[in-house]
């Protein structure tokens, strides 16, 4: 391989990278979040992004909608589900030990993948072709214009997400509820609601990405969201669990590194590479790249 | 204003607050002293709602708060300056106080009423886009301070402003607190700085382990034996 092939290639592989990454990004978000605010490792949360896909299957293909619509559909429908196990399953548990609302979590996460299989069978489903695939050649690369929808999505949601949380009142409420619930509370913030919406606003960006993931891999099924939600978990951990542009790091990271080593190395290799890689970088950075600890002083 | 009528508090099995009474009348600064562990803290969190007392009654202008939502009782006018300040270390002081305010919507007086703080506070007004987690332990106590004041209190709870001040600061922060309770606001002072405390407050209360042993007028008890060598040092 020649110098300048080595590098087309690398840049094939970075823009491929990019785009799977900016969906782990958008997985990773609804657990930083989630534990941002709860400290909880929200094991259900990859088969959120599954439920969304699947929201997003039917949309398109039982009512005919578009693509627009059907993400819509699916995050708003996610949002209510991602409010709805909190309620159910979490908030029991508020005070209950960490290892008794990870099971929980377990329990949460079986239930969906389980109870889907029962709901819509375990068959993979052909995710309809609402969006036509077309590549777009610039110099040698090639970028499919699906890549395009991906990122672009992906990032408008981003900038939203980063805008609510910076400069809306919901978003201070909610750092302020991650920082210091007790304190939050005296500050007048109702605690339960603002968990609420972290869960509804996770989900919902969990299932974008499901239907994004659809779009472009046309296949979905009830185990869907295991492997890339276990992904975007050690995306959110990578890049410092509870800092929101962390996760979108990490999620990018991720991604970019899987993409690198299934087209340099070997793509049966790429899921060990990618996760050794991340091993390393934890093991220098233990709190994450953009993890830090602010003490307060006293 | 505020009576706090005989309330019973556990943390488990430890019996924190055995039968507490506090009164607090509109426009009184009261203090609440006693040594390590005598249970201030307690009292004041039970009062802001963050404890649920076992028994007893804790009437807010008649109205029963015990046991309601700490976020409720904000919004009925009374506010908490917690111990050891607790502000949002990693938000900006502007932010802080925001949060203060979270319970308003009118965003126009929520302005003046910032202008007002920076006044009252001009080192908080030169620092407004500081993260508050790197201001000094003065600056964060006047922070928290106006941060509870953003929320327009009829009754403000202060739990050990003093702590871990200078002494120069320490006047500083309770010519602030008078200043506060002569502009209208009534004011309950949780102190370890007893000389301090009684020097501003017109009512006390002495507080040991779990219970009031003393109460008068700060004049009283500043003239008291008993308060003079457990508290005063003298
Ligand atoms: N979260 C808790 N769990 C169990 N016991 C507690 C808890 N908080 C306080 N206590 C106990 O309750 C008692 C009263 O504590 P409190 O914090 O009210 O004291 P304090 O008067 O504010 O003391 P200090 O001056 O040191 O702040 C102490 O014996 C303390 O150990
Ligand atoms: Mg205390």
């Amino acid at each position: 391989m020649d110098s300048s092939s080595f590098l087309m290639q690398f840049a094939q592989q970075l823009i491929n990278g990019v785009s799977l990454g900016s969906i782990y990004a958008l997985i990773a978000l609804g657990y930083t979040m989630v534990y941002g605010t709860i400290k909880l490792i929200n094991f259900a949360h990859g088969d959120v992004y599954m439920v969304g896909a699947y929201i997003g299957f039917f949309a398109t293909t039982v009512l005919g909608l578009g693509f627009l619509p059907a993400l819509l559909l699916a995050m708003v429908g996610a949002g209510i589900l991602g409010m709805f196990i909190e309620r159910a399953a979490y908030r029991p548990l508020r005070n209950a030990p960490k290892i008794a609302v990870l099971i929980t979590a377990i329990g949460v996460s079986l239930f969906l993948e389980y109870g889907s299989m029962l709901l819509v069978t375990p068959q993979p489903r052909t995710f309809p072709a609402v969006l036509s695939s077309t590549p777009i050649h610039i110099g040698g690369l090639i970028i499919n214009s699906q890549q395009v929808l991906i990122l672009g999505v992906s990032l408008f949601l981003m900038v939203v997400l980063t805008y609510v949380v910076n400069y809306t009142k919901l978003g201070k409420a909610m750092r302020a509820v991650s920082f210091d619930t007790d304190t939050a509370r005296l500050m007048g913030i109702d605690v339960d609601k603002v968990i609420s919406y972290t869960f509804a606003v996770g989900s919902a960006l969990a299932a974008a990405a499901g239907v994004l993931v659809g779009v472009y891999y046309n296949s979905i099924d009830p185990l869907m969201g295991i492997m890339p939600g276990l992904k975007a978990f050690v995306a959110a951990v990578l890049g410092g669990i509870g800092v929101i542009p962390g996760a979108m790091l990490g999620g990018v990271l991720m991604g970019v590194i899987e993409a690198l080593v299934s087209g340099f190395i070997s793509s049966t290799f790429r899921d060990a590479a990618a996760f050794g890689i991340l091993i390393i970088i934890l093991l220098f950075k233990p709190a994450g790249l953009l993890g830090k600890n602010i003490r307060e002083k006293v | 204003m505020l009576l706090v009528e005989n309330i019973n508090v556990y943390y488990g099995a430890i019996h924190a607050l055995k039968g507490v009474s506090v009164e607090v009348k509109e426009g009184e600064i009261v203090t609440l002293i006693g040594a390590n562990g005598a249970g201030k803290s307690t009292t004041l969190r039970t009062i802001s709602g963050m404890l649920k007392p076992k028994t007893g009654k804790i009437l807010f202008e008649g109205q029963d708060i015990a046991g309601m939502a700490a976020q409720n009782i904000v919004k009925l006018g009374l506010s908490q300056v917690p111990e050891g300040r607790r502000i949002f270390a990693n938000m900006s002081v502007l932010e802080n106080l925001e949060l203060g305010a979270y319970i308003r919507n009118d965003s126009k007086e929520i302005k003046e009423d910032l202008e007002k703080i920076f006044k009252r506070f001009p080192r908080l007004a030169e620092r407004k886009t500081q993260m508050a987690g790197t201001l000094s332990g003065g600056e964060q106590q006047m922070l928290a301070m106006g941060r509870a004041m953003m929320s327009r209190p009829r009754i403000l709870l202060l739990d050990e402003p003093s702590m871990g001040l200078a002494p120069l600061l320490v006047k500083e922060i309770f010519s602030i607190i008078q200043d506060i309770n002569a502009t209208g606001t009534t004011i309950l002072l949780v102190e370890q700085n007893a000389h301090m405390a009684l020097s501003i407050a017109h009512k006390a209360y002495v507080l040991e382990t779990g219970r009031i042993s003393l109460s008068g007028t700060a004049k009283e008890l500043a003239a008291s034996e008993e308060v003079r060598k457990a508290y005063l040092g003298a």
